[in-house]
């Protein structure tokens, strides 16, 4: 432990009101800590730099995983454990059920929240290439009420997102419209298991007479944000899968692709390996 | 009174550790679960640059923070309060215990700081601003060599290390020529050799990451402002090379320097002359202080600071007849050594006893070095040289095989050493040896030959290539040369008020089950139950010097030793008529308790007898390298993914002749935690250097590999007793450290048909080889178009 835990406060208000309520009281003064498996390693490693934390993890009203006709909307307190436990989630969105299940180990799923990773706004976070596929919408509150977004316009910069200090992510809501669609998601990471992405790519395609009806392509570790990518969908949209579109595809991709080389790999490799999984998510559709 | 059958034989078999009900009952105490009364917790302020010389050292009134420091609250320790000598004394004396002036590589301790509060501690060493004036660093084993270079025309802006009148030279801790048969290599060898294949092999240093991190308490008696007593006690693997290093720094008498081993939670190495260091620091700031002083490490300082395998190159050039014989071997073994001489010198002579591997070569010349570099220094790590060493030959071998155009397992066979040769130090190999049976039996045990062809054939267009690679190789046990002449063990059995017998010795328990194959060979040696033998725990004042727990020695020479106590034991009790021959159990109790009633007290002494037969001359570097070699064949099957470029091992088969196995579960525990460090070591652990510090100091950027990704590991077994050990045994602790590398690669090979050199190997590298670095060619057709490769040249520009 590289911190002095004097040098850290931390309130826990009793319900989720409370919780707005100081939110909206000193905008930006508290960082909301959910399951904290991020935060916590921040303060062993001496270098978490916010001193004045209020606790979220306990908070009943944002865990949960409910469903209508729909919708499966998903609070955000929800551990990587409850999603990867969930029938639906299991059923439905069987790329999200396969992320939780990469995240740490059980006791990291235990703790960590779905909420939580989107917010922490990593680019190798493990859960948004499957919400980005699935074109997730995230609900945000406030004491000033709740508002809605597209899940991919959630992240705007490096570890910059579009909450306002004084807001929580409420929910990730995921419409239920995807039987038939063909999924595909693969982590690279430096090993097996306890490992972060190098490359994370999640696709979700609906083929209609031999062609790509729809497509969705998401990526973790190729930019500074998680994204959809745009590009590499427009190749495949509309096509057969041949050789001529999956080397179309493959070549998008390594266009789009702005991944860095760092302390876990390299931006050469990252790209290249972004453009083979999409080659193997189009053989898929096959 | 009616004789009772002899106890069934206990060694061969598997009872429970000694120390493994606390361990799983969660009621063993590590060092960090022990408090003293009025103990203050201890912290290092480490330099911040490779290389240079302190100029100023200021203390900050105030945190990052804003909060103040009150420093007389802190016991501040500098090279200045030092008693004895400023050194941590291994081999030679280089390596001081705090920096006074010069530093030698970034994480150089130059203060310690202790408080009553641990939590005080790492705002205070961050709030010791030391200046220093920078000297670029040398970092790589080139750099040192163009130090060395350098300095011939005058330069010596290049020289970190100058031999100290310790021997060695610029930049070089040791060197070592191993000449067979003390002849050079004729010039006509080379001139008619079929062929001459040359390569080049390197391997990258590598994390002990035992679970606990190193940490001791110290205490320290003053009077008359001066020491007259040290007590360290903490997690370590050799207790008397810690009261060593106490000696020099406190000018103490060894009786005045007491040391005690507490359960140790894996070592691997890391904690043979690491403990020497920690341990002075926190009893320097005892003496300062007055008080108890604990220092832990956390794992990030554990990782950053602490030593490392070190990483080698390796040069092959070897001249083979037609039909794959050798006929004459160059080998230049270099190791990057660190900062200080350390261990390096005994780590390069392991390795370079090692590097031939287990063939007869006519000649051989093996050039060996150690140097130096501006990084912490490396040390000990289970194989100690002999992996990196292993490793090039075992490539090497698959080399020459398809230059010569025979398989890999046909130019074993045409060269293993056989029962009546000579090894390359001329030992003459008078125990059993069947190189041939063991690979016969290692490709059978992994389905070998069906499997390689099998692969050869479904790894064409296959996204996922498959190969099956091997390597054949030795260990000696022991330490190295005269080792264990200098070393002159002495192992004690005393009886305790109950009549139990009581093993005194300084070889310590780490996990790898020293405490249990000891009293095994008492149990069965006394033909009493395991049950009834205790060992003592290792503390210098208790117990004798049985030498370190190092070098795959503890199972053949200390339990040969323990075997003769025990027997000395026996025949003094039976001798003396408290004990009638074809005793029980509860009969040996009793006699003995008898016995201790009219004499007040047992102890049997024994110490290490070097076998007649057993020679080595050190000026010429020949004769009997060790005592007796375990001899080992390990079979690596292998997958690579041509979309992600991991290779990853699926199936591993470890076959070994190691004498007598004492523990079948312990020794199979043994080659599976070898094998799988062994993996790690091969494939994903690497040390990401930058200006000599290790930037990837944590787990989640330190790759070792998960049970995720580890395959299968089978353990096998030959037991060709040796009479070097007890029961027959010989060592087994380093043995699976030295195999898998090679056999990966080489199945990597299969896999890939491609020639990689270098661990660890990942991901990147095998992308980088596979597609080309240039990104433009040498595509694999299965994975990439060249319009992609094109592409991927582009990204990042």
């Amino acid at each position: 432990m590289r911190s002095n835990p004097a040098h850290y406060e931390m309130v826990a208000p009793a319900t989720l009101d409370d919780v707005l309520a100081l939110l909206a009281h000193a905008p930006g003064v508290h960082t909301p800590m959910a399951g904290g498996t991020e935060l916590m390693v921040a303060l062993g490693a001496g270098r978490l730099a916010t001193r004045r934390l209020v606790s979220i993890n306990h908070l009943r009203e944002l865990r949960f995983i409910s469903t209508d006709d729909g919708l499966v909307t998903i609070g955000s307190g929800t551990t990587f454990s409850d999603v990867r436990r969930s029938a639906v989630i299991a059923a439905e969105f069987g790329l999200l059920a396969e992320a939780a299940s990469w995240t740490g180990s059980v006791a990291n799923q235990n703790r960590g929240t779905l909420g939580g990773n989107i917010v922490n706004a990593s680019p190798a976070a493990d859960s948004p290439p499957a919400l980005l596929a699935y074109d997730a919408e995230v609900r945000l509150v406030s004491v000033r009420g709740m508002r809605t977004l597209p899940y991919r316009e959630f992240h705007l910069g490096y570890k910059k997102t579009a909450l306002e200090p004084d807001e929580l992510v409420h929910s990730i809501v995921l419409p239920r419209v995807y039987a038939g669609w063909v999924g595909y998601i693969r982590k690279v990471g430096t090993r097996n298991a306890q490992a972060i992405s190098k490359v994370a790519l999640a696709g979700l395609a609906r083929m209609e007479g031999g062609r790509v009806r729809d497509v969705r392509i998401a990526a973790a570790s190729l930019r500074e944000i998680p994204v959809r990518c745009l590009a590499t969908e427009a190749a495949v949209i509309g096509r057969e899968i041949t050789a001529e579109t999956i080397q179309a595809a493959r070549v998008a991709m390594m266009r789009e692709a702005r991944p860095i080389d760092d302390i876990r790999s390299s931006a050469k490799y990252r790209a290249a390996v972004a453009g083979n999984l999409v080659e193997e998510f189009l053989r898929r559709l096959l | 009174m009616a004789k009772t059958e002899a106890p069934k034989p206990i060694l061969g078999t598997s009872p429970l550790r000694k120390e493994g009900v606390a361990k799983v009952l969660g009621a063993t105490r590590y060092i960090d679960d022990i408090a003293l009364d009025g103990m203050l917790f201890g912290a290092t302020v480490r330099a911040s640059i490779a290389r240079g010389r302190i100029l100023d050292i200021q203390f900050e009134q105030k945190d990052d923070l804003g909060n103040p420091i009150d420093w007389s609250k802190f016991t501040i320790v500098t090279a200045n309060d030092i008693p004895g000598e400023n050194t941590i004394v291994h081999l030679t004396k280089d390596h001081p215990c705090l920096a006074a002036e010069f530093i030698n590589h970034p994480e150089e301790p130059i203060l310690l700081l202790a408080h009553r509060e641990k939590a005080m501690l790492p705002a205070a060493v961050a709030a010791v601003k030391i200046t220093y004036e920078e000297w670029p660093g040398v970092f790589t084993i080139e750099d040192s060599e163009a130090g060395i270079e350098r300095a011939k025309a005058g330069d010596e802006t290049g020289v970190i290390w100058r031999g100290h009148g310790h021997g060695g030279g610029n930049n070089t801790f040791k060197t070592y020529c191993m000449l067979k048969d003390q002849t050079e290599i004729p010039e006509s060898v080379w001139a008619e050799a079929a062929y001459i294949v040359e390569g080049e092999y390197r391997t990258g240093a590598q994390e002990q990451l035992y679970i606990e991190n190193n940490g001791v308490i110290a205490e320290c008696v003053v009077a008359d402002e001066a020491v007259q007593e040290v007590t360290v006690q903490g997690s370590m693997q050799c207790p008397f090379y810690l009261v060593h290093a106490l000696e020099l720094v406190f000018n103490l008498p060894a009786d005045r320097c007491r040391v005690i081993q507490v359960e140790t939670g894996g070592a691997f190495g890391g904690k043979e002359d690491f403990p020497s260091v920690i341990g002075s620091h926190a009893a320097l700031l005892a003496m300062k202080s007055g008080r108890p002083v604990k220092m832990t490490y956390d794992r990030a300082e554990d990782m950053v600071a602490t030593t490392k395998r070190h990483p080698s190159r390796t040069r092959h050039r070897t001249a083979v007849a037609k039909d794959g014989r050798l006929l004459a071997g160059e080998i230049e073994f270099v190791i990057d050594g660190g900062a200080y001489a350390t261990l390096s010198p005994v780590v390069l002579s392991r390795g370079v006893i090692h590097s031939p591997g287990p063939y007869d070569w006519p000649y051989l010349r093996v050039d060996g070095r150690a140097v130096a570099t501006n990084v912490a220094p490396h040390g000990a790590f289970r194989g100690f040289g002999a992996p990196q060493s292993i490793f090039a030959v075992e490539r090497h071998m698959d080399k020459i095989a398809g230059v010569v155009g025979i398989t890999p397992e046909e130019m074993r066979r045409r060269n293993f050493l056989k029962s009546g040769e000579k090894t390359a130090t001329g030992q003459h190999l008078s125990d059993p040896v069947d190189l041939q049976g063991l690979l016969t039996r290692a490709l059978r045990e992994a389905d070998y030959h069906r499997k390689r062809e099998e692969f050869a054939r479904t790894n064409v267009g296959a996204v996922v290539k498959r190969g099956i690679g091997f390597a054949s190789f030795f260990h000696g046990s022991g330490f190295t040369g005269s080792g264990e002449r200098r070393l002159n063990s002495l192992v004690e059995i005393e009886l305790n008020a109950e009549g139990m017998p009581n093993i005194l010795v300084s070889s310590t328990e780490f996990g790898q089950g020293t405490n249990t194959i000891l009293c095994q060979v008492a149990a069965q040696t006394l033909k009493i139950p395991y049950d009834d033998v205790l060992i003592a725990q290792p503390d210098t004042y208790r117990v004798p010097n049985s030498g370190p727990t190092v070098a795959s020695r503890t199972a053949m020479i200390v339990g040969k030793l323990v075997e003769r106590a025990a027997e000395q034991l026996c025949v003094t009790l039976v001798g003396s008529g408290f004990l009638a021959e074809g005793y029980t159990g509860e009969e040996f109790k009793d006699g003995a308790k008898r016995y201790l009633a009219a004499n007040g007290a047992l102890k049997a002494s024994v110490r290490y007898q070097a076998p007649a037969d057993i020679f080595w001359d050190d000026e010429q570097y020949r004769g009997d390298a060790y005592p007796a070699y375990a001899w080992a064949v390990y079979v690596a099957e292998v997958a690579v993914d041509t979309r992600t470029y991991q290779a990853t091992v699926t199936d591993f088969h470890a076959l070994q002749e190691v004498g007598k196995v004492l523990h079948p579960k312990l020794a199979a525990g043994q080659i599976e935690g070898g094998v799988a460090q062994g993996i790690g070591y091969a494939l994903y652990e690497k040390c990401v250097w930058q200006n000599g510090r290790m930037a990837n100091n944590q787990m989640t950027n330190y790759i070792m590999p998960t049970s995720a990704d580890l395959p299968p590991i089978h353990a096998h077994f030959e037991e060709v007793p040796s009479i070097h050990g007890p029961g027959g045994a010989k060592g087994i602790g380093e043995l699976p450290m030295d195999g898998p590398a090679p056999a990966i690669l080489n199945a990597i090979e299969q896999a890939t048909g491609i020639a990689f050199g270098e661990i660890p190997l990942l991901p990147e590298d095998i992308f980088a080889r596979m597609t080309g670095t240039d990104g433009a060619e040498k595509l694999n057709p299965d994975v990439m178009e060249p319009a992609i490769a094109a592409a991927v040249g582009e990204v990042g520009d």
